[in-house]
């Protein structure tokens, strides 16, 4: 199912947050659905984090209004929300066993003390902690605790879920597993989860939707694929993954928009591939590093053919970049190229056609 | 290591110079003779008796008991409020604050003594255990302070925010989570604020009035050479309290660092 059909969970409106003089949220205005995974990604100071506080309740908002389920949370305390939280520290208790920490907030739980034990029996089991319960807490490894306070917070069944920068603490392959497990857990739990991140690889993977923000504010707030294809700024496109930018003029504007650009020559694009954003150096089109490629003997372009030079290889394995030069244009593009087993890498310096696609095209003015 | 054998010897001299007067104690302490002085003349523990006899020293050690067990409780109190407010929350003036908290540390113990005796007097407040317990509840609450802040800085803050986000309030936060991590921190600061008070002797002396205290009494009786080797037994049993305490407040403090995960940065012992 879509997400676009579910009902809102999270409101923002005109959502600004002072301290002191510094202008931390400017004017936020976003939201998010019930059941979706939503990211908050920006580079740091950009106050995503601050915005996340808010919804829990740890940070009041100087001005608008923030609603969690159709009800207003001003005045309303964290720990009256439904919200629950995952530290970035992960916030486990030192002093208490696994099983006490993830029991921790049915303390108030009329429930009796044996269906408190199953319910926390249940939460470790969802996360992979099973037989767990008894060991101190502070002896856990970084994934385990990671686990530990993801039971915590589910265990009280939440409206929804923050997690601030979980992941950061993890190492690479840790992380990659534990962006899976997150991504299955809230197909299997249905909560809403609501990710703050400064990597955007992650953002990309587990988001059904993104919010980019920048300086206070959001500047883009799109499902992965339209942020990555499409991203409304130079800012937004540089954040996320590459992009290469070409100098580039509008000739005319007649339903499609007539450009011509440097080292590509005329080409024709549709209304959605136009945005505004451009960094002041007026327009510039964009492509990402994969849209393009170098043709090989006896291979001819399905689309666009330009002449460029090789100024750089960088070789992956399975991945070759090639920096190019393309006839005309002052600065180098870089290409992603797929290496198939029985191809040659190209050396610097040879003269190369690459193929394009106006459509695989971003005009920024 | 140590490359030179000339900072070897004074490294040995210092600390015999240092403690050889200490270890002294417990040599005459068990010492058959009233008069202090080499050759020994045999062993006893007369002396021990003795002191174990002397009412005025029993009423002294009462004293100070009474005065040590309260200054640290209350020191210990202030001490948490203030590393609380320090560690924790940003009010104007803060730096002043603490800064005036943490001056008795510097300040001579004279010009407190003599001070709060003006004071205390000009103010018609009778001097008695009350006025020497306002006076180490003074000295001891930087130390206090000190132990605290420690203890309460290493306490990562999400840990407050997680169990207020898990449902408890901010009193129930502070019981449940903050009291029991910080508790290695009270438990020393009780122990050194303890040990403070009762080796405390100017404060003691000015504002004791005619309630005498365990450190004045001790020195009164260096007047009369035939009640010495009961003092000198009577110094051999406060060192080995003295020991015993440090000892049980660094090993609460080093507990505390291993049980909220924090790195060992240097302690008393």
């Amino acid at each position: 199912m879509t997400t676009t059909q579910r009902p809102t969970m999270i409101e923002f409106r005109d959502v600004h947050k002072y301290y002191g003089d510094y202008h931390a949220l400017r004017g936020i205005n976003a939201t998010i659905r019930a059941g979706e995974f939503f990211s908050l990604l920006g580079p740091s100071g950009c106050g995503k984090t601050t915005l996340l506080r808010t919804i829990a309740g740890f940070e009041d908002i100087s001005s608008g209004a923030v609603l969690i389920d159709s009800k207003h949370m001003q005045g309303v305390p964290a720990n009256k929300r439904p919200t629950n939280m995952v530290f970035q520290s992960y916030a486990i208790f030192p002093h208490l066993t696994v099983e006490e920490n993830v029991g921790f907030g049915l303390r108030r739980d009329p429930r009796s003390a044996a269906e408190k034990a199953m319910a926390v029996g249940e939460a470790l089991e969802m996360v992979g902690l099973k037989g767990y319960g008894k060991r101190a807490a502070h002896a856990l490894s970084g994934g385990q605790r990671q686990r530990v306070a993801l039971a915590r917070a589910l265990i009280l069944k939440p409206k929804v879920l923050l997690l601030d920068e979980p992941l950061s603490a993890l190492d690479k392959k840790m992380r990659e597993q534990m962006q899976v497990e997150l991504i299955k857990l809230q197909r299997q739990v249905g909560i809403t989860f609501i990710l703050v991140t400064h990597d955007q690889e992650e953002a990309l993977v587990m988001s059904d939707r993104i919010a980019v923000m920048f300086e206070g504010q959001i500047a883009q707030l799109a499902d992965p694929e339209t942020l990555y294809r499409r991203p409304n700024s130079r800012k937004v496109a540089d954040f996320i993954g590459t992009m290469n930018f070409l100098p580039a003029q509008v000739l005319s504007e007649n339903g499609t928009v007539e450009v011509e650009a440097a080292g590509l020559g005329r080409f024709a694009l549709s209304a959605d591939q136009v945005m505004g954003g451009s960094t002041g150096e007026g327009a510039t089109v964009g492509f990402r590093p994969e849209t393009a490629t170098i043709l090989f003997e006896g291979q001819t372009a399905t689309d666009r053919e330009s002449m460029a030079t090789i100024e750089e290889v960088v070789y992956y394995g399975d991945m070759t970049y090639y920096d190019v030069r393309f006839d005309g244009v002052a600065a180098p593009m870089r290409l992603s190229m797929r290496n198939v087993f029985g191809r040659p890498v190209l050396d610097i310096g040879t003269r190369a056609r690459v193929g394009w696609s106006p459509g695989a095209l971003v005009l920024f003015r | 290591m140590m490359k030179s054998p000339g900072l070897k010897i004074y490294t040995i001299a210092y600390l015999v110079f240092l403690y050889a007067p200490i270890a002294l104690l417990p040599i005459f302490a068990f010492n058959d003779s009233r008069v202090i002085a080499f050759p020994l003349a045999g062993f006893t523990t007369n002396w021990f008796v003795e002191m174990w006899n002397d009412q005025q020293l029993w009423i002294a050690f009462k004293n100070s008991m009474t005065i040590a067990v309260s200054s640290a409780l209350f020191a210990t109190l202030f001490g948490i409020f203030a590393a609380r407010a320090s560690t924790r929350y940003n009010f104007p003036g803060k730096p002043g604050i603490i800064g005036l908290i943490m001056l008795p540390l510097v300040l001579p113990e004279m010009i407190v003594s003599m001070a709060l005796l003006v004071i205390l007097i000009g103010i018609g407040v009778p001097l008695s255990i009350f006025t020497i317990i306002l006076g180490h509840v003074l000295i001891c609450t930087p130390y206090a302070v000190a132990i605290l802040s420690s203890a309460f800085s290493s306490l990562d803050r999400s840990l407050e925010e997680a169990a207020y986000d898990l449902g408890e309030t901010r009193a129930s936060t502070f019981r449940l989570i903050i009291l029991p991590l910080v508790m290695p921190g009270i438990i020393s600061s009780l122990l050194i604020s303890f040990t403070i008070s009762l080796d405390e002797f100017i404060i003691a002396y000015f504002l004791g009035g005619n309630q005498t205290v365990l450190s004045v009494y001790i020195f009164g009786q260096f007047r009369f050479p035939q009640k010495v080797p009961a003092i000198m037994a009577l110094g051999f049993v406060l060192v080995c309290i003295s020991i015993l305490l440090l000892t049980i407040a660094e090993y609460f403090r080093r507990r505390g660092i291993a049980k909220t995960g924090g790195k060992d940065t240097g302690g008393f012992l």
